[in-house]
């Protein structure tokens, strides 16, 4: 068997130079660029969650100020939700990915891709120029009348952040919407696509219908807050909670933007190392597009104890209950893609683990603040902020941690060390969940979110999350070390290390710039595993 | 080559004449422009969406306001409102017709058609202008400035909070649009457009009818919520 | 100290057993389905675990049945959840009407109760156990939340708006009160506590002093404000008469029929052309500026407490110094009401 070497020509190797990256029309070269953009963002974030668990570590506010604190657990929330979680999967790994699994050359328009790069770097810039100049203490979700007319803090430059933020996510929804519809290889049919691109799909969907609302929304914030105009303002008759109906109209369907293509991801790797075609492909990929849709009609359930019509509410609970079903038959599936697979524990796969345990816990307690009768005792308590960071970390980032372990050697055409990998996952599964278990039980307990200073007897438990935290760090750290390690000394991966079906894996690791020699041509559906012998590369 | 193609080795893999204007992650122009066309269609749904906000927040307002709103309308000028109605739908008509144009390679009437449609896209400008000022003249604007008579002052505040959002925010989709079209213009002026390849002209197109039919739900929105008081 | 450390909060509310009660089967069911799926994942990593990566798995595609069975039973599951959820929910929105009424605003970084027999609390709210309590309250200047985690009640305070909660004490002692809606600086100051007392401590409590009972210092501000001068109560003043308007239906002058509540005082009082009764001319200057939300509450309450034409003052309301029948042992008449 000959030594597995780099290829000579690929898109890394191919030009040179500080202008032929940031002058790219190479959709993998976008995608790295997206990596560390919001690799940066992720530090970023975690620096400032740092400052929050060392603050809850004591009842009292002895490590920082009341307003510092705040602005603390804003700009964590701003960073991550906007900088983190809305384009890692999709801008990532989905640029990196999509065109190679559908078999074309580049995304439909190469151009506004690289456009969609900048500009979410412009909004990174403005959003840290507020930090700089003293931050933001709105909360992330930053509700009138308290940002228009009450905080004193930089609203409008982190509004402005957001707002450019936002045409990002919407060109790059366009984009692979586009792609999907237009650029797919001769022979891929809608219903031999991987399930990753059904993701990606659908997240398009969500990202080109909801983010515009968000734009809006800040944009009216903005001439309230900047101009004096009155949208907002209850001493003209304005309603505050409008503000609430227009965030949470993007808002709720953003977290679907976070969550399905990760969700994607699982999918990919799951039926790799079970060796085994995805259990219900297309009640899967209609699952993916089921959750885009209904993600659209449970804003409310944000507004229960707003004042809204408790005839209203029942609605939005009802569909709140509904939008969880589709997610459940997606767990289903995958659990019984493992049933008699080959299951080859490899550390894509531990982060998939991972995935299935933390995500199942998030989704399920979302049931409870979907029950109106519990979500008015646990609205704006600890059980909320654990709910959505079993989903969005214990989910969307482990998610977007197994889909990058697995196209790590497609990206750079190297092997990290799997040893490490696993584990880093099992640190940040027990960091995780040390982190985060306790506070349910604070929020059943009634500890309300954004205290900067908390009841005594609800010390214990935060003692514990914080030393969860730190162990989650040093989980995030090995990842990062192991990864960079591998860029410089990593064993080469060749095209196809996992054995996997899918169109990426079969040209050379890392690719021609233009993806393949020769446009290939689909004959027959996806994870055909048990079908064949999968070449070695 | 005589027939407008080029040739050259390449990506291709096999070197295989095509078309200038087809990109090079395209097989045919036929998909390029699909694609093109799609992506404006989707652009314009996110439009819809953007302006969409705004109409939930007027709708909420004038079903629990109306007669601010009728107050409100009634300070607006209504024949410079009708006026730059007639204005776009007019240069809607222009571009319709710079599109044909250029579909049919008439590179001077392309160029022209495309300079009447920006004339008439400045006079809108022109007229909002005059309004905008005779609304800052009678401190008419929302904010600190605002000066109303009566009882329904402040939800007049919010509905001049939403008529100068509204059409400030078309007013800028028009600036976006004018400067969109000087850029095809000069492109169509230079020769670029060939009834093979115009799908700039077609795609600035849709988006200049876009913005007009944003115009034609405003007018009767802002101008005529009742016009019989 | 492994004892002092708190789990699960007290149950000091009618609510607390309903809400817990309905956590505690909805733990059961997730935790069934999260145990169930767990437990196969182990097992199939674990029986199916290839280390060679070499072999293949089963060439199984899907089953519609298994996929009709799983969407199907979650669904039907959740909605036991989702029906029983909402009966708890609907319950706690519909106050009883005998509910004892308590009046407070939020406002950084406080809350001020008020009841209506005078005495006013500021960050601590004393209540009687057995007895339903219900709040009404808004905010002077940014959202807030009023929150009783041991009654197991919350609900936002909105400026420019009413909310209100109710809830029957069941144990007496001191809990938790929390602003629950982020407001600034100081929002983890914003917090206090509930003390339930006795009946007896209670109108012992409320006899200890507070001066004007809210009733009467609303109808100070109708005469002061100069309601007075056109709201006569024979009804021939320029407004209609309010004498036994509150809780009744009227017509607007678009047609509409409204019904007399909070909201509809408050709103009349500060935006009063805006749902104007037919009949009347738009004439009502607006108080906005000269009366604050607890002058409107009090104003509210004064509204309240004037008597039906032809019928002998009394109180329409129950005050605290009555109870409803049957008490255990007969309350003192105590603070101010009429």
């Amino acid at each position: 068997m000959t030594t597995t070497v780099l290829p000579r020509v690929n898109y890394l190797n191919v030009k040179y130079g500080v202008a032929s990256w940031l002058l790219t029309k190479d959709h993998k070269r976008i995608g790295l660029m997206y990596l560390v953009l919001v690799a940066v963002a992720f530090l970023l974030g975690g620096i400032f969650a740092a400052g929050v668990r060392i603050e809850l570590t004591t009842p009292q506010g002895d490590f920082v100020s009341a307003d510092t604190y705040n602005r603390l657990f804003t700009m964590h929330g701003v960073t991550m939700v906007f900088f983190v979680l809305i384009p890692a999967v999709p801008a990532i790994l989905g640029n990196f990915a999509l065109p190679l699994m559908i078999g074309a050359k580049d995304v439909a328009f190469p151009k506004i891709n690289l456009l969609s790069w900048y500009i979410l770097v412009i909004g990174f810039v403005f959003t840290v120029a507020a930090m700089l100049f003293g931050g933001v203490d709105t909360g992330w979700t930053f509700y009138t009348p308290y940002s228009s007319l009450a905080s004193n803090s930089n609203v409008m430059l982190t509004g402005i952040g957001i707002f450019i933020a936002g045409f990002s996510s919407i060109l790059t929804g366009l984009n692979f919407m586009v792609t999907i519809h237009r650029m797919r290889a001769p022979g891929m049919t809608w219903f031999r696509l991987p399930l990753f691109v059904w993701a990606i799909y659908a997240t398009a969907l969500v990202q080109i219908l909801a983010t515009p609302v968000i734009a809006i929304t800040v944009g009216m914030l903005a001439l309230e807050r900047g101009l004096g105009f009155g949208f907002f303002d209850p001493r003209l008759g304005g309603d505050p909670v409008l503000f609430q109906h227009l965030f949470w109209f993007y808002s709720h369907p953003a977290v679907y933007i976070m969550i399905l293509p990760p969700m994607g991801a699982i999918s990919e790797v799951i039926a790799c190392f079970s060796r085994k075609s995805v259990f219900g492909y297309s009640f899967v990929a209609f699952s993916s597009l089921s959750i885009a849709v209904f993600g659209f009609l449970v804003w409310a359930h944000h507004l229960f104890v707003s004042g809204i019509s408790p005839y209203s509410a029942m609605v939005f609970s009802f569909l709140s209950f509904a939008v969880a079903i589709p997610s459940a038959v997606k767990v289903f599936n995958w659990t019984a893609t493992m049933y008699r697979g080959a299951i080859w524990w490899q550390a894509p796969m531990m982060w998939v683990f991972g995935f299935l345990g933390l995500f199942l816990i998030g989704g399920l307690t979302g049931l409870f603040l979907a029950s109106l009768g519990l979500d008015v005792h646990l609205h704006d308590t600890y059980f909320v902020v654990a709910h959505f960071h079993y989903i969005m970390v214990g989910g969307a980032i482990m998610g977007f941690f197994a889909g990058l372990h697995f196209w790590w050697p497609k990206m750079t055409g190297r092997m990290y060390s799997n040893s490490m990998a696993t584990l880093s996952a099992l640190l940040v599964f027990v960091g995780f969940n040390l982190t985060f278990f306790p506070q349910f039980i604070l929020g059943y307990l009634g500890m309300p979110r954004r205290y900067h200073v908390y009841s005594e007897e609800f010390q214990v438990l935060n003692v514990l999350s914080s030393a969860g935290a730190s162990i989650l760090a040093v989980g995030y750290i090995l990842l990062a070390s192991y990864l960079f390690y591998s860029l410089v000394k990593g064993k080469p991966a060749g095209a196809n290390p996992w054995r996997a079906t899918g169109l990426e894996w079969t040209t050379q690791s890392p690719p021609l710039p233009e993806n393949f020699e020769e446009t290939p041509i689909v004959t027959e559906a996806p994870y055909q595993y048990s079908k064949r012998e999968v070449n070695v590369g | 080559m005589a027939d407008g193609l080029t040739a050259h080795a390449g990506p291709h893999g096999d070197g295989q004449a095509h078309h200038p204007d087809l990109q090079h992650h395209f097989q045919t122009l036929g998909q390029q422009q699909e694609a093109a066309t799609l992506g404006m269609w989707i652009f314009l749904v996110t439009e819809v969406m953007f302006f969409g906000g705004l109409l939930m927040a007027y709708l909420l307002y004038r079903v629990w306001y109306p007669e601010a709103w009728v107050e409100g309308s009634l300070e607006l000028n209504i024949v410079l409102g009708a006026t730059n109605t007639v204005v776009l739908i007019g240069s809607s008509l222009t571009m319709a017709l710079g599109v044909r144009a250029a579909q049919t390679g008439a590179q001077k009437a392309t160029v022209g058609w495309l300079l009447l449609t920006m004339a008439l896209g400045l006079t809108f400008l022109v007229i909002k202008f005059f309004e905008y000022r005779e609304k800052w003249e009678l401190n008419h604007i929302p904010g600190p400035n605002f000066t109303f008579e009566g009882p329904l002052a402040p939800q007049m505040q919010i509905f001049f909070s939403l008529y100068f959002g509204l059409t400030g925010l078309h007013a800028l989709h028009m600036i976006i649009g004018f400067t969109l079209l000087s850029v095809i213009a000069w492109m169509a002026h230079r020769g670029r457009f060939t009834p093979e390849w115009y799908t700039p002209v077609e795609l600035s197109g849709l988006y200049w009818h876009f913005v007009d039919i944003v115009w034609i739900f405003l007018f009767p929105l802002l101008y005529l919520v009742d016009r019989t008081h | 100290m492994l004892s002092g450390i708190p789990l699960f909060p007290e149950q000091a509310s009618n609510f607390a057993p309903e809400v817990d009660n309905l956590y505690f089967f909805v733990t059961a069911v997730t935790a069934f389905v999260a145990l169930l799926v767990v437990v196969l994942v182990i097992i199939f990593a674990v029986k199916y675990r290839d280390r060679t990566g070499e072999k293949v798995g089963a060439p199984i595609h899907g089953s519609v049945s298994l996929e009709l069975a799983w969407t199907i039973i979650p669904f039907l599951v959740t909605m036991v959840i989702f029906a029983w959820a909402t009966v708890v929910f609907f319950h706690m929105v519909r106050a009883p009407d005998q509910a004892l009424e308590i009046y407070s605003t939020g406002k950084q970084w406080m809350w001020r109760f008020q009841h209506i027999d005078g005495q006013s609390e500021i960050n601590e709210l004393h209540v009687p156990v057995g007895r339903p309590v219900k709040v009404t309250f808004t905010s002077e200047d940014v959202l807030h939340s009023l929150y009783f985690p041991a009654f197991r009640v919350k609900a936002d305070a909105i400026p420019g708006r009413y909310s209100s909660l109710w809830f029957t004490a069941t144990k007496t002692g001191e809990y938790h009160l929390f602003c629950a809606e982020y407001c600034g600086t100081d929002h983890s100051g914003m917090i206090g506590k509930v003390v339930v007392m006795e009946p007896n401590d209670y109108q012992a409590w409320l006899s200890g002093g507070g001066g004007l009972s809210m009733a009467a210092r609303g109808e100070q501000l109708f005469q002061q404000l100069g309601c007075v001068s056109c709201h006569l109560t024979d009804g021939s003043g320029r407004g209609p008469s309010l004498a036994g308007k509150y809780g009744a239906q009227e017509i607007l002058a678009n047609g509409v029929a409204v019904a007399i509540d909070d909201t509809y005082v408050r709103e009349s009082i500060l935006t009063p052309q805006m749902k104007l009764v037919a009949g009347y001319q738009p004439l009502m200057p607006t108080f906005q500026g000269l009366v604050n939300e607890e002058g409107l509450m009090s104003l509210i309450e004064y509204i309240k407490s004037l008597p039906s034409a032809g019928q002998p003052a009394a109180a329409t309301q129950p005050s605290a110094a009555t109870q409803p029948a049957p008490p255990p042992n007969p309350a003192p008449a105590g603070g101010g009401s009429q």
